[in-house]
């Protein structure tokens, strides 16, 4: 199992304990309100995925052959998922990141806020997640 | 006489629904209403019995259906006091009734330097299809402000009103305020300097009395699924001295009168304007849907929707944080508030799962929250079924959401 994968399952275990929507929801707050990282500097129009309703602001770094992301998001429930979303993708190489699969969302059972029509900007997020990976091994080999 | 809240509940099968394990509370009325028994069975009961194309089959079918669509255009002729039949026109909706005004009105008789008024408060279709034939004519659109309420600033609006000015596009009532637009005094003064208007009544059908005789409107659109008939219907009003000078908007089927490959001569009124088979059994349900309002009764529903938006006015206005838009004195229905440091989105997400639907975001009125310098609301807006128990419940887990939230 890759590291991705791994983080993957970690996520779905914690989710696995609630079979209330709300209880669900309020984690995912709590996720999202320990979302910190993004720095005022990258918090630009540059790196804003737009969602119809919730902004996401998206920022990468390659460091040391890993790819570093930092991002955040005025709305929480949005913020929460940005969080986990973060928490899977970050620090891994672009190969693994090219080639892994959010599953995790489904598994959750939140896969409503995939939908392109869902206008959370998730779904161009993780779009602009593989663009990342694609453009940095490109630059780095 | 008062609406038997409990009776109409009944009519409106989605009402029994659950959704997530819990009891439906339906608050996004103003992007679209239920539909009643007796407006599904006519769609039920046309395309098992009686489906034929309209006003060109000699046979049975075709007579009951080309009726059926006729007397339905009178039932909206009668319901909004038009001068006749024929100055209503069938169309897809709202947005579709404004753009076949605006492009066949431009193409007759907008130049390069006129002008064409609209306010902030509209909704995207009734600002942009007038942007397109701006850009298209180089005409300019001008816009009326409003007050911080809520309200048309009545001084802007007489302001921009000048000789320049080709048409006048406003609202009735406000998406996404509520605000009910005094129209016909905005349609007094539009027409003291001889300057037609088009009136926006997609929010204003199901819960005022509209007569256009009495606005003097010469343009009033609106749409059928906003006042629980089905979707993919609406109306043109035109006065008929204006809808004769308007030149035809697409062409087909119906609206011709003859057609040789040199010139094809058009239809007489409303036909010029129906191109192509129309929604007729979309038309003859919203006939239905009509006449089961006004069976209730538009003034009684009015009385009941009034009452529901001032207890929900009243009881969020004790919420924490919380902050009304558009708080005009005369307001319908409508109730769009922002929560100090909570986001729309995540109140809306998560009153979904309690089973409240609401409507969160810009509600195609970005200019206009542009200017208040919001990123969206919330909007709960009312029906006549709905109940002052489901706005408590809706308060209940408004109290609940905002403390996950916070």
């Amino acid at each position: 199992m890759s590291t991705i994968d791994e983080k993957q399952q970690e996520i779905v275990d914690e989710f696995s304990v609630f079979d209330d929507w709300m209880d669900k929801y309020a984690y995912l707050i709590e996720q999202g309100k320990e979302l910190t990282g993004l720095k005022d500097e990258h918090r630009t129009d540059n790196n804003v995925i737009s969602g119809c309703q919730s902004k996401v602001w998206l920022h990468a770094e390659y460091n040391d052959g890993k790819i570093v992301f930092t991002a955040d998001s005025d709305a929480v429930l949005t913020k929460g998922l940005v969080a986990m979303v973060i928490k899977v993708f970050s620090n891994e190489k672009p190969d693994a990141i090219i080639n892994a699969e959010p599953w995790f969302i489904k598994e959750i059972g939140l896969e409503e806020n995939l939908s392109p029509t869902r206008s959370n900007g998730l779904n161009a997020m993780l779009k602009q997640i593989k663009f990342y990976a694609m453009a940095f091994k490109a630059k780095h080999g | 006489m008062s609406l038997n809240v409990a009776d109409i509940r009944r009519q409106f099968p989605i009402l029994e629904q659950q959704v997530y394990k819990k009891d439906l509370v339906y608050f996004d009325n103003a992007a679209t209403t239920q539909k009643p028994k007796v407006v599904i069975d006519v769609l039920d009961e046309y395309y098992k019995k009686y489906n034929a194309n309209i006003h060109r089959g000699v046979h049975f079918l075709s007579s009951h259906c080309t009726d059926a669509t006729e007397t339905a255009r009178k039932t909206v002729q009668h319901f909004i006091n038009a001068k006749h039949a024929h100055e209503i026109v069938f169309t897809r909706g709202t947005t579709e009734s404004v753009n076949l005004v605006a492009q066949s009105f431009a193409s007759e008789f907008i130049n390069e330097g006129d002008e064409i008024v609209v306010t902030r408060m509209e909704h995207h279709s009734n600002i942009v299809p007038w942007q397109l034939v701006c850009e298209k004519y180089g005409a300019k659109l001008k816009v009326v402000d409003i007050y911080p309420d809520g309200t048309i600033n009545m001084d802007s609006f007489k302001a921009a009103l000048n000789a320049k000015v080709k048409i006048v596009a406003f609202t009735h009532v406000s998406n996404t305020l509520g605000t009910i637009n005094d129209v016909q005094t905005m349609t007094r003064q539009a027409h003291s300097q001889d300057i037609p208007v088009l009136i926006d009544g997609a929010q204003a059908v199901q819960h005022t009395h509209v007569d256009v005789q009495e606005i003097d409107a010469d343009f009033y659109v609106f749409s059928g699924h906003k006042i629980y008939a089905p979707t993919g219907i609406g109306v043109l009003y035109g006065k008929e001295e204006w809808l004769e000078k308007l030149p035809p908007w697409q062409g087909g089927g119906e609206m011709i009168d003859q057609v040789t490959f040199e010139k094809t001569t058009f239809n007489e009124l409303p036909f010029k304007f129906e191109a192509g088979t129309p929604n007729y059994i979309g038309a003859i349900a919203m006939g239905e849907a009509l006449s089961y309002v006004s069976n209730n009764g538009i003034d009684a529903i009015k009385k009941h929707e009034d009452d529901l938006l001032n207890y929900a006015t009243e009881r969020i206005t004790t919420v924490d944080g919380v902050r009304i838009i558009g708080e005009a004195p005369q307001k319908s229905s409508v109730l769009s508030f922002v929560v100090n440091g909570v986001h729309p989105y995540d109140i809306g997400v998560l009153l979904d799962k309690t089973g409240i639907a609401v409507r969160t975001g810009n509600h195609c009125t970005q200019p206009l929250h542009d200017w208040y310098e919001i990123p969206g609301t919330v909007r709960a807006s009312f029906a006549m079924y709905n109940t002052k128990a489901e706005i408590d419940y809706f308060m209940d887990k408004m109290q609940q959401v905002l403390e996950m939230l916070r």
